[in-house]
């Protein structure tokens, strides 16, 4: 199993869920269509041949002035075939929101919600999704590029 | 009170098991956890926002202050990304030094985490070993880079500048005593009774949990999981050593304990390694457009003055792209995540930090045990907070 393979596979199974597809210093990125991310990583952590069995890294991205501004980031990695993937969903700048991997990657847990904190991304399906690193009072959101980076 | 007659007993920041500024809300029933919910971020200071204001050049001391008692290996995880980033390729003897350090550093970050472990656990002794043996450690640090816990050694392309005269010496009689020195710490605890009861089968977790939760480094290992960055995805140059993967079978406290005590020595049996092969040439890679020029030409030539002062102040435009890379940490997987717009700043600096994502599964590990096995448990995960808060 290769990773040319895993991607011909979830294109094979996902034809309009994939948005493209890009190399660059050997890393395979995964542009994917937001709304289908759930069934994606279903796919991707139960089949047995792309057993994706960690969620490595959740992240967000700001892209401003760019539209979608908001990029969710998923870095999996497999233990079985070694191999890693990563994978993008694009959200609008307006209510940006994409479903939770908590069902699939309890690892999501406290990483969907540093990005709620810190973009205010929302994950309907996160079983309690809060701030995390900053007070629950806090106005705005730091890691967007429109926050100050000095008070 | 909580519902149901439990009570709500709120643990920390201040307190000393926690190791930090760690806060812990535990809903009891008697003597039992029924529900714990960490409370993380007092020691947030927005390193990856101040990071995209600051040249790649520039980012490397603020990973110092990620995991504060693994310098070395921050360092190493954040000029691999960087280097990645721009195709770069450093020297082998680099590369050699790199993987030198950061076992050394395992190794001293695994002492401070084991005495100060079986110090919430009520064994005093071990602390004062273990720090004996941390500070030769950082007394080497010292020697090669004149600072013990915040290191900023390495490079992008290498390092700072070559080892100083007597380190290889030094290092070698570490590595001589060090075994002796580690059935030391053993001998007080591996078969004391009072040890085992505190930590066998307190905090278990299975493999296929851990792995879900996304728990990597020794807590992985610990549930018999063999999964080692420097064995399944190899990185400057460890394919060249030959070590062993410790893996424990329950996933309790007493096992990650056990897979530190063997990491140890198998970091001490690289060191060794690394020391007798050790490469000559160049220690950081020939490129002016990314590479600082030597210092001594700085001191004495006007063009590569100017030179430093450009490359200080102005740093070098990456590639646009996105990279990740990662290594593994005393902790567990550290990882760089950064995405490049093609200017001399990093637009988004992701730190995938283990201390963060190990903690998470802390509340299914101390769900139905005693008050006093939460000390434990936290201090088997081995946290930095300031690693979680960044």
């Amino acid at each position: 199993m290769d990773l040319i393979t895993v991607v011909d596979r979830v294109k094979q199974k996902f034809p309009e869920s994939v948005l493209g597809v890009s190399t660059f210093r050997e890393e395979t990125t995964l542009e994917i269509r937001s709304e289908d991310l759930l069934p994606l990583c279903r796919f991707l952590h139960d089949d047995p041949e792309m057993a994706f069995d960690f969620l490595i890294d959740l992240c967000g991205v700001d892209n401003l002035p760019r539209e979608p501004r908001f990029q969710v980031v998923y870095h999996l990695c497999s233990t079985k075939t070694r191999l890693r993937l990563r994978l993008k969903g694009s959200l609008p700048g307006k209510n940006p929101k994409i479903a939770s991997v908590f069902p699939v990657w309890k690892a999501a847990d406290w990483l969907e919600r540093e990005a709620f904190d810190m973009y205010g991304v929302t994950f309907p399906g996160h079983p309690d999704l809060r701030r995390i690193l900053l007070t629950p009072d806090w106005q705005g959101y730091p890691l967007r590029k429109d926050y100050p980076l000095r008070g | 009170m909580g519902d149901n007659n439990t009570m709500i007993l709120n643990m920390g920041p201040q307190h000393p098991s926690t190791h930090g500024v760690l806060r812990v809300i535990l809903e009891l029933d008697g003597e039992v956890v029924v529900k714990a919910t960490p409370d993380i971020g007092f020691l947030h200071r927005g390193l990856e926002k101040l990071a995209e204001s600051k040249t790649y050049h520039q980012c490397i001391p603020l990973t110092d202050r990620l995991d504060y008692v693994a310098g070395m290996s921050n360092n190493l995880a954040y000029v691999l990304a960087v280097e990645k980033l721009l195709g770069l390729e450093v020297p082998p003897r680099a590369q050699a030094i790199r993987v030198l350090l950061s076992e050394l550093q395992r190794i001293s970050s695994h002492l401070l985490w084991l005495g100060t472990h079986a110090h919430d656990i009520g064994a005093m002794t071990p602390l004062f070993y273990a720090l004996r043996e941390r500070d030769e450690i950082l007394f080497m640090f010292e020697m090669i880079c004149g600072s013990r816990l915040t290191p900023s050694y390495f490079r992008v392309g290498g390092l700072a500048q070559d080892l100083p005269e007597g380190l290889e010496e030094k290092g070698r009689e570490f590595t001589r005593t060090f075994n002796a020195h580690a059935d030391e710490y053993e001998t007080l605890l591996t078969k004391n009774k009072i040890w085992l009861k505190r930590t066998q089968g307190v905090g278990t977790i299975s493999a296929e949990e851990a792995v879900n939760w996304g728990l990597t480094g020794p807590n992985l290992r610990a549930s018999n999981m063999p999964w080692d960055l420097r064995k399944a995805m190899p990185y400057s140059g460890y394919e060249n050593y030959e070590f062993i993967v410790p893996t424990g079978k329950n996933g309790d406290v007493y096992d990650r304990y056990m897979v530190r005590m063997m990491e140890m020595r198998q970091s001490n049996e690289i060191v060794r390694q690394v020391l007798d092969k050790m490469p000559g040439g160049p220690v950081i890679a020939q490129d002016p457009k990314v590479i600082y020029p030597p210092k001594d030409r700085v001191q004495e030539n006007i063009e590569s003055l100017i030179h430093h002062f450009h490359l200080a102040s102005a740093g070098f435009p990456a590639p646009a792209g996105e990279v990740y890379a990662s290594i593994e940490s005393p902790k567990g997987e550290l990882g760089f995540y950064l995405v490049s717009d093609g200017t001399n700043k990093p637009w988004r600096f992701r730190v995938r930090p283990p201390s963060f994502i190990n903690l998470s599964a802390l509340a299914v590990m101390v769900q139905g045990r005693l008050i006093s096995d939460v000390v434990a448990v936290i201090g088997s995960i081995d946290i930095v907070l300031a690693e979680i808060d960044r």
